[in-house]
């Protein structure tokens, strides 16, 4: 058995959070492959059942990112998407997902740098954690 | 200054003086009808729509039962209104839901008078058929439960009643009160404007207030307060994973009753009842491919989760889910365990005031900065 390789879904907004990605291959700086990326047009409209849906299928961590407050395309969408983020997360830890599991992150279409650094910070988080306690369920119960 | 009007009563007597209020109310025009438990042709006690003064000799408000919630039955009354002026008897449980699909434009209460009954439980719907064929009504079943029993032979009132610490209804224009009115009688209180105005035109005097009835209430709610932390704390003790919460929904089949019964899943139409969720048999063999096997219907974790993200922050702890469960889950503590988290994160409480913002309503900017971590 090799190292745990966490595999996190992360949700990155187009505009601004997804850029930074874009930005950051471009600038050739190197982030973990756990980071598997969905673009979607706003933080926003990352609904709670991608996130469930994410963890029950056994993701070891889920990655929301988003435009800076202010900043977003959408005017609010960010701040909404906070609001849901604090809810479901009351729901989640509940069942033995914690905080740590799942980030909410703003990173600007400028900071491929920062994206970096969360994807590293967060893989090396979530590798000292461990696996998802849901891992190994599979589709069994869920 | 609350108005209260004593309305003492003969043994088996009870009804027949309510009746005689609700006749007054509606004879004097206070109200064009009411909505209250009222007693069936053959058996049961289900909520009725009254329009004629002639008809309201065979209500029962006390009655052990909430067959369907009253919340939805306000729903279906209000949410395209009748122009009509309505008095609506229910339980607390039932208001603190009105006052939450008041929020969501699914009751309209212009019209409405609120009358909250005291409530020291409920039957479930077969059990309430018992507890009649052995002889119980109402007046028996306050006198033994104010005197802390509610228990019968073989049931007792549900779950969700033992650990419900609201047994007196808030946010009404009057109540009927039957903690601390001493036996063989009961008092009829006007809380608002609304509810004066009305109390004066059923034509009963204003009179003593109940005496025993503030200390009597308090009582009661630290009783249920103490029992709901244990239950709560004994639940979240059996249901800290993924896999603990498969386990108590092992007997789900997916039919959804839950949602259809709770007065706060208020989508007309359920996501998983959309083509969202009408797979192709192509797209369920790739899922089964993913570990070798699938669980057929899938998904049942994913829905009751999803139902806790919609509408834990609404959550009345009615215990409706859970009687209407066909398969005996006991669904009320785990809706009531999780509201209480997300309630508790939003400094939130369902049905504690109908111009507090529902949290997903809004959004601040400088707030919740907890959950990024980050400033600029
Ligand atoms: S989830 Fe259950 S207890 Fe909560 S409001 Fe709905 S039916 Fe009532
Ligand atoms: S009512 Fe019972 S069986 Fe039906 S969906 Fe709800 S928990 Fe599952
Ligand atoms: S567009 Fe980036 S968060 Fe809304």
């Amino acid at each position: 058995m090799g190292e745990f390789e966490p595999r996190i879904v992360a949700f990155f907004c187009n505009w601004c959070t997804y850029t930074a990605a874009d930005l950051a291959g471009t600038s050739r700086l190197s982030y973990p492959h756990n980071i598997k990326i969905i673009r979607v047009m706003c933080s926003g409209m990352v609904d709670p059942k991608f996130v469930l849906k994410a963890f029950l299928n056994g993701a070891d961590g889920v990655l929301v990112g988003g435009c800076w407050p202010g900043d977003c395309h959408y005017i609010n969408g960010n701040l909404k998407a906070r609001r849901r983020v604090a809810l479901i997360t009351e729901v989640l830890k509940q069942y033995g997902i914690g905080e740590e599991r799942f980030w909410l992150r703003w990173i600007a279409a400028s900071e491929g740098n920062m994206l970096k650094e969360i994807a590293d910070d967060m893989t090396a988080k979530l590798k000292q954690l461990g696996p998802s306690p849901q891992r190994n369920m599979g589709q069994m119960a869920v | 200054m609350p108005k209260f009007a004593k309305l003492p009563f003969k043994k088996d007597e009870l009804n027949k003086n309510l009746s005689g209020f609700f006749k007054g109310m509606l004879e004097n025009g206070a109200v064009n009808a009411v909505l209250v438990p009222m007693a069936q042709a053959k058996k049961g006690v289900r909520l009725t729509l009254v329009t004629s003064a002639a008809n309201t000799a065979q209500v029962d408000p006390f009655a052990p039962i909430a067959a369907v919630s009253g919340a939805k039955i306000a729903s279906s009354l209000t949410s395209r209104p009748s122009r009509r002026k309505v008095a609506m008897v229910l339980r607390s449980c039932e208001i603190r839901a009105v006052i939450e699909l008041v929020k969501l434009k699914q009751v309209n209460l212009d019209n409405v008078l609120l009358i909250g009954m005291d409530c020291l439980g409920r039957y479930e719907n077969t059990d309430f058929a018992k507890f009649q064929e052995q002889g119980g009504t109402s007046e028996s079943f306050l006198e033994n439960a104010l005197a802390g029993k509610t228990s019968m032979p073989d049931f007792d009132i549900a779950g969700a009643c033992k650990i419900c610490e609201f047994p007196m209804a808030d946010n009404v224009d009057m109540r009927l009160c039957a903690i601390g009115a001493g036996n063989g009688s009961v008092f009829i209180e006007a809380v608002s404007a609304k509810g004066e105005e009305a109390l004066e035109k059923s034509g009963l005097k204003i009179g003593e207030t109940p005496a025993g009835r503030g200390e009597a209430v308090k009582k009661l709610v630290a009783v249920r307060t103490e029992a709901r932390d244990r239950k709560f704390a004994e639940y979240r003790a059996e249901t800290n994973s993924f896999e603990a919460l498969g386990d108590k929904l092992a007997a789900c089949v997916n039919c959804y009753n839950c949602r259809v019964a709770c007065p706060v899943c208020y989508c007309n139409e359920c996501v998983f009842l959309t083509d969202t969720f009408r797979h192709t048999g192509e797209q369920f063999m790739m899922w089964a491919d993913q570990g070798g096997l699938l669980k057929m219907p899938n998904d049942t974790l994913f829905y009751h989760l999803t139902r806790m993200t919609h509408m834990s922050l609404f959550c009345v702890g009615c215990g409706q889910c859970t009687s209407a469960c066909p398969n005996d889950i006991d669904l009320m503590p785990l809706f009531r365990t999780c509201a209480d988290k997300t309630q508790a994160r939003f400094n939130y409480q369902a049905g504690r005031a109908v111009d507090e913002e529902q949290p997903m309503a809004g959004f601040k900017s400088d707030e919740l900065v907890e959950v990024t971590g980050q400033v600029k």
